[in-house]
């Protein structure tokens, strides 16, 4: 009786952990039959992945990450493969530097190749193009309300007016606060000597202490704008467009001085199975009618010349979606700084306490 | 069936959630980037910089659990007390906050508090200057002292409620007039539920970062704030899990001296 119990309980283990192999393999090699995506969170419109699959018959996966570094940490640390990433500049260049990227075959990347803005393809951090092609794109300037500012904001100096006292919202990024601030003072966007480092953080200390600073913020900043808080804010251009488009009285300019300009661009990952179909999804997203509707989603700007040549008259002319050559070539990409942020942070530090 | 039997999934529990982590947060306070043992993290958590954050912290949490402390009392006391003990209703008020996520309520409290915010609108239509609210000190303490509040009436609710009704009849018997009765008998039967009141505003007020990001606008940079920082944005996990280490022992080290005035009381309500 007992070792019959003993053989039911075995057979039934045994098929238990068939049937999970067969659901596990099921599962498994669904996934390995599809093409995973891994892009910023709300940065596509849904319905071209759904285009995507009904026009080449290849199913993605597309899955969302909400910081860069958390992408960059999934992508080497995990044990995930991933067939397409979108990381920022200078996490491409990292990526490139560690040898992650799979070199991108142009023949196979028409729209491409044809499609993007001429500006779009010597920037420092993968120049060419070779492993990398833009997907989304901006500046980082000053977004203001006209009903609170006197006349048209041109510079960065503004931020330290004092009639603008507790009216001006900082951005809570070590990086691009300070390297905007290197930028207002003359020095390059990646310059770190402790000479210009301790000049800028010397400024945004007093600037502090002036009581001009509402605030230092990330996310909160677009709906304080939009609500009529504060006479100007630091920001990206894509959050500034966001909120244009939600209070009229609000206007988003580049500083004179120069400011940064950051891409969003698509890559494949070396250990991509997929690169084929990778190539496939990138042209894809290059293509006119694609680009314009994840535009026409996202308002961030777009690097496709056809989307930009069709823009409304009136976006056209905003700054935010569309900055102007003279402007461009003031502005210059974040290198990559792992290594530098210690250093930085010192600094940060000092500021904030 | 052994008795530890039960006590199986909880100890599965706290091994996989609580012990765990606690070693991984010290194996990365006590490593370098490369994984070598090091105690430079540590040290640099005793820099200056971040004693000032530390120093802050404290103080602020001081602060909000101080005023917890005279406004809970008073509340929880006269709600224990015969006159009240009928209306639930009063009771369930004071938890009814604690229904919601606290985050929305600190949402909630940001557009009271903002320039163009309710207090500010009604404060213009009265015809008053309005009064720079968000982004103070004030403000992060006010956020604080609301979210944590019922954290101290709770607790010292339940230990005047629990009170033996003969140790207070005897002392009127043998002549205490009424004031002499609460601080010679009353309170004294009440520090268990204080000390364990104390302790739970204390903590979460000490490690709090969204309040004092969303109510302080970012100008009041906490320890939370700090540690937060390092591992979302400079990707320095050691140094975060140093900073949280230094934490942990300083609270450890301040329930530890709490738990020494509660030594000799033979009931303990307090969670430690």
């Amino acid at each position: 009786m007992k070792r019959r119990t003993r053989r039911i309980i075995i057979i039934a283990v045994v098929a238990a952990l068939a049937i999970a192999a067969i659901l596990y393999f099921a599962v498994f090699k669904n996934r390995q039959d599809k093409l995973i995506v891994y892009n910023w969170y709300d940065y596509i419109d849904e319905s071209v992945i759904e285009q995507f699959e009904e026009e080449t018959g290849i199913k993605v996966n597309y899955v969302n990450f909400t910081t860069v570094e958390e992408m960059y940490t999934q992508m080497t640390a995990g044990n995930n493969s991933y067939d397409i990433v979108v990381p920022s500049d200078y996490i491409v260049e990292r990526l490139i530097k560690e040898d992650k990227l799979a070199a991108l075959d142009y023949e196979k990347l028409p729209n491409a190749k044809a499609n993007i803005l001429d500006t779009m393809w010597a920037y420092s951090y993968d120049n060419g193009n070779k492993y990398s092609v833009p997907y989304m794109w901006g500046t980082m300037g000053i977004l203001y309300n006209t009903e609170k500012v006197n006349g048209e904001i041109t510079s960065w100096s503004s931020l330290f007016d004092p009639q603008y006292k507790n009216g001006v919202f900082m951005l809570d990024s070590i990086r691009d606060m300070m390297g905007v601030m290197l930028k207002y003072q003359g020095y390059s966007l990646n310059d770190f000597s402790d000479e210009a480092l301790s000049k800028v953080s010397d400024l945004l200390i007093e600037q502090k202490n002036n009581g001009i600073v509402a605030g230092y913020m990330v996310d909160e900043v677009k709906d304080k704008m939009i609500a009529g808080e504060g006479a100007m804010a630091v920001m990206w251009s894509g959050d500034a467009m966001y909120a244009i488009m939600e209070n009229d009285k609000l206007a988003y300019v580049v500083p004179e001085e120069g400011s940064n300009v950051w891409v969003d661009a698509m890559c494949v990952p070396k250990d991509s199975k997929h690169y084929d179909w990778a190539l496939k999804f990138i042209d894809f997203m290059c293509r006119p009618d694609i680009a314009k509707k994840n535009y026409e989603y996202i308002y961030y700007a777009s690097p496709i010349k056809q989307v930009v040549a069709e823009l409304p008259a009136e976006e056209a002319e905003n700054v935010a979606v569309n900055p102007n050559e003279e402007i461009l070539a003031k502005c210059e990409t974040f290198t990559d700084m792992m290594d530098k942020m210690e250093q930085l942070n010192k600094y940060w530090m000092k500021i904030r306490n | 069936m052994k008795r530890s039997f039960f006590s199986g999934p909880y100890a599965l529990w706290m091994v996989l959630f609580t012990i765990f982590p606690l070693i991984f947060v010290a194996f990365y306070a006590l490593t370098d980037k490369n994984g070598a043992f090091t105690f430079a993290n540590l040290a640099q958590g005793f820099e200056n910089d971040y004693m000032k954050v530390l120093w802050r912290s404290i103080r602020l949490a001081l602060e909000c659990t101080a005023i917890c402390l005279l406004l809970g009392y008073p509340c929880a006391y006269i709600l224990a007390g015969k006159d009240f003990s009928r209306h639930k209703s009063l009771f369930v008020l004071i938890l009814l906050p604690m229904w919601m996520n606290f985050l929305l309520r600190t949402y909630a409290t940001m557009t009271l508090l903002e320039d163009t915010g309710v207090i500010n609108s009604l404060l213009e239509k009265l015809g008053m200057q309005p009064k720079k609210l968000i982004g103070t000190r004030g403000a992060v303490l006010f956020g604080m002292v609301y979210n944590y509040l019922p954290f101290m009436v709770l607790p010292i609710h339940t230990s005047v409620k629990k009170m033996d009704e003969r140790v207070i009849e005897a002392a009127q018997d043998l002549g205490a007039n009424p004031v002499r009765v609460f601080f010679r008998v009353k309170l004294p039967l009440s520090v268990p539920g204080i000390i364990s009141g104390i302790s739970m505003v204390f903590m979460p007020s000490v490690t709090t970062f969204a309040i004092s990001r969303l109510l302080g606008s970012g100008m009041i940079h906490m320890l939370g704030d700090t540690i937060e920082n390092q591992f979302m944005t400079l990707n320095n996990w050691q140094f975060g899990s140093a900073l949280s280490l230094v934490m942990m022992a300083l609270i450890l080290l301040s329930m530890g001296l709490l738990n020494r005035i509660d030594i000799n009381k033979s009931e303990r309500t307090n969670n430690w």
